[in-house]
């Protein structure tokens, strides 16, 4: 992969925009008008340059000292180009955390090597293996304030393994850092001798977690029909769409969802090119050698069969500040499906303190993750979302208000 | 036929899939067209999207009456070409109508009240959508915005109460009279813009190569000298081998010196460039969260 996505998450004040400041400061990816800057504000503040600043944009986080909302931030080193998100760690702000995760392949749990482990730990470990980041770096940060001894980082990693098992975490790694200081980040720390293993930045440039959809059977969630309605393209009917899963070619039989029809490629488009073959993650429009009825949500697919049912198990990540009761209708959205749906249980709530799933009273609350079974108007077309990120993912938008609510994973 | 997709094709893959979005979910989707790079390239990843259909956006361009020639014969020429419809919305009429009010004082320009003209755009061309060529890397708080980014009936951002933004499902869902703005190219550096350019061959206006302009020095960079600028005391207009990095009003926007007068050499140098390119713009300096502050009045 030459580009990695990665997510920061942790407790409140445990370092997280601390360390991004230092990662980009370190690997020399900060502007000198925006370091003058953050110098400038870090004085006014009457603190030493305070590197948090160059994530913590928005006018309230400066003032309030925390981060209010994802920030994305861009650099390159010569070996892969890195686009992370610096979530918040706020529990008022978990669902901006899981917007900064969603589109990660990677997470850097942050924790305070004095405290360790304490609840939004916990929280965001589970949210980072619900939604399925295929590598963590657990970044036992603050050594500076336990005198850089070891014992403090075995400790916390030790305590760890049990909520890895518990959020199925799967690939995790650990470092020994200081954000403030800056050892072990980008450049090597001579105060933790015992301490062999590579630096925070070395081992984001090694990482390669493995992204199963792109290997799959092929999946092609259609977002509109291209018709040109020229003399030129009189009777072109092209379905525009971004490839889910799997790849496809020139000559290639799919089925069209939901009809279940079969059909043969005979075109495959980027702009004005035309393509042999369509990966997972490009976006090309697609041409078939006879007419059948596609429309936005209808999905092409080769291979397996993808999941054709209107009652689906998921686990359910409940966002919105107004809780979920029962009874109440939502709409479904994803990219094989779109439509009415309602909560026709809430099977289990997960309990952050025993780290067990328990049965609930029906309500979801905030911040709450469910096991559920969703009921949809109509069957969509989707995965399981541990195959595939892209068909397995939806959400839940409030009909009324256009809020989203909850953010879903199909089992 | 690359096996193995480059950063950049990546990058021109999520662009085109949001712009498809855009189209899907919004009824007049339009496109914020400044004339400058970056909306240029959302205006070329918008043609490659719907291909071979045309583009089937209008370009909006929000006129300050304070333009570079140039900038107004490329969008003329531009949007002839491509085969789009153009709304404009013009800063002087407003101001006319007394809707909006010239800026007082020395520093005063016409920045700020761009916004007024674009929200009373949006109103009477009953735009849902407006698309810009707006990158999380040009600013801090545009760091923090969603690809679909929210706007009230009075066209304000919210940041402290963005929708969660899951995965690739985008949520456009409004009440009557709100809008959304949405970024395209949210994920792209600079550099990734100029390295697209070079690699689609797309045009620009020539403001961004080197040649010997008319400039005086005003706050920590050389700004053109034009009809809409009076000089104060001691300035004193030189020629200069100038370039653009950003193009704005030309009362506020700062070139700097530069040789790079072909699209190698521009790479070349911002590859070696240690400011942000909005560094040479006065807006962006008045305060430490100025840009924040006009987006949430309905700024771009
Ligand atoms: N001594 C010490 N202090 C640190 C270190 N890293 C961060 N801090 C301090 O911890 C405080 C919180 O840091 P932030 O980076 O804002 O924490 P955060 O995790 O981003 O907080 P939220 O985004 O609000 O969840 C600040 O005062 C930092 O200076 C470290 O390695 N050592
Ligand atoms: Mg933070």
């Amino acid at each position: 992969m030459n580009v990695l996505r990665f997510t920061t998450a942790g407790s409140v004040d445990d370092g997280k925009s601390t360390l991004i400041g230092r990662l980009l400061y370190d690997s020399k990816s900060v502007f000198i008008d925006q370091l003058d800057a953050v110098a400038a504000s870090s004085k006014r503040r009457g603190t030493e340059l305070d590197l948090s600043l160059l994530t913590d944009g928005l006018k309230d986080e400066r003032e309030q000292g925390i981060t209010i909302d994802v920030a994305y931030r861009y650099f390159a080193t010569p070996k892969r180009n890195f686009i992370l998100a610096d979530t918040p760690g706020h529990v008022q702000y978990t669902r901006n955390m899981v917007t900064g995760a969603s589109t990660a392949d990677a997470a850097l749990i942050l924790i305070d090597a004095r405290h360790g482990v304490v609840e939004q730990t916990r929280r965001h470990s589970f949210i980072a293996g619900l939604l399925g980041l295929r590598a963590v770096v657990v970044c036992v940060n603050k050594m500076d304030l336990v005198d850089y001894r070891e014992p403090a980082f075995t400790k916390v990693c030790e305590d760890f393994e049990a909520l890895r098992k518990a959020a199925g975490l799967p690939e995790v790694h650990f470092v020994p850092l200081s954000a403030l200081v800056g050892d072990n980040v980008v450049d090597a720390s001579g105060r933790m001798p015992w301490y062999q293993g590579p630096t925070l930045l070395s081992l984001l440039e090694d990482l390669e977690p493995i992204e199963p959809a792109a290997a799959s059977d092929f999946r092609f969630p259609v977002q509109l029909v291209i018709r040109p309605r020229t003399s030129e393209h009189h009777d072109f009917r092209g379905y525009a769409g971004r490839v889910a899963g799997g790849r496809i070619a020139l000559g290639d039989f799919i089925t069209v969802w939901p009809e279940g029809i079969e059909a043969v490629v005979n075109g495959i488009y980027l702009g004005s090119q035309k393509l042999q073959t369509a990966s997972y993650g490009q976006s090309v429009v697609i041409t078939l050698d006879r007419d059948v009825n596609v429309a936005r949500t209808s999905v092409l697919s080769a291979g397996s069969q993808p999941k054709r049912e209107a009652s689906l198990k998921a686990r359910l990540c409940w966002l919105d500040s107004k809780s979920h009761q029962p009874g109440l209708r939502y709409e479904f959205r994803a990219p094989g499906g779109q439509g009415q749906a309602m909560i026709a249980e809430v099977a289990k709530v997960l309990n952050l303190d025993t780290l067990e799933y328990e049965l609930g009273d029906g309500s979801l609350g905030t911040n709450q993750i469910a096991e559920v079974v969703l009921r949809c108007a109509q069957a969509p077309t989707t995965e399981a979302y541990s195959d595939q990120r892209i068909m397995g993912g939806f959400v839940l938008v409030d009909p009324v208000r256009g809020a989203t609510v909850a953010a879903g994973m199909i089992q | 036929m690359k096996e193995q997709p480059s950063f950049l094709d990546e990058l021109e893959a999520e662009a085109i899939f949001v712009i498809r979005e855009a189209y899907a979910q919004f009824e007049r989707p339009t496109i914020l067209f400044s004339g400058g790079k970056d909306s240029i390239v959302v205006s070329h990843l918008a043609q490659k999207a719907f291909a071979p259909a045309g583009i089937p956006f209008a370009l909006v361009h929000v006129d300050t009456g304070h333009n570079f020639a140039e900038t107004l014969e490329f969008r003329d020429r531009y949007v002839k070409q491509i085969g789009a419809e153009l709304i404009v919305g013009s800063v002087q009429d407003s101001i006319n109508r007394g809707t909006a009010q010239e800026e007082q004082g020395p520093l005063g320009n016409r920045n700020r009240i761009q916004s007024v003209t674009l929200l009373e755009t949006i109103d009477r061309e009953r735009i849902d959508c407006l698309m810009g060529g707006g990158r999380r890397d040009e600013e801090k708080a545009r760091a923090k915005e969603r690809f679909f980014s929210h706007r009230d009936a009075f066209g304000q951002w919210d940041p402290k109460n963005q929708r969660p933004e899951l995965w690739n499902l985008f949520n456009g869902a409004k009440q009557p009279g709100e809008h959304f703005r949405v970024f395209p190219i949210s994920n792209w550096t600079e550099m990734n813009v100029w390295h697209y350019i070079r690699q689609e061959g797309i045009e620009l206006p020539s403001l961004y190569f080197a040649a010997p302009r008319q400039v005086i020095w005003r706050n920590g960079s050389w700004l053109p000298v034009s009809d809409f600028i009076s000089l104060r005391a001691g300035e004193v207009p030189i020629t200069k081998t100038i370039r653009f990095r950003t193009l704005g009003d030309i009362t506020i926007t700062g070139g700097i010196e530069s040789d790079a007068d072909t699209l190698d050499s521009v790479i070349a140098e911002v590859e070696t460039l240690r400011q942000t390119e909005r560094g040479n713009r006065e807006d962006d300096k008045r305060s430490e969260s100025s840009m924040e502050e006009r987006k949430k009045q309905g700024y771009f």
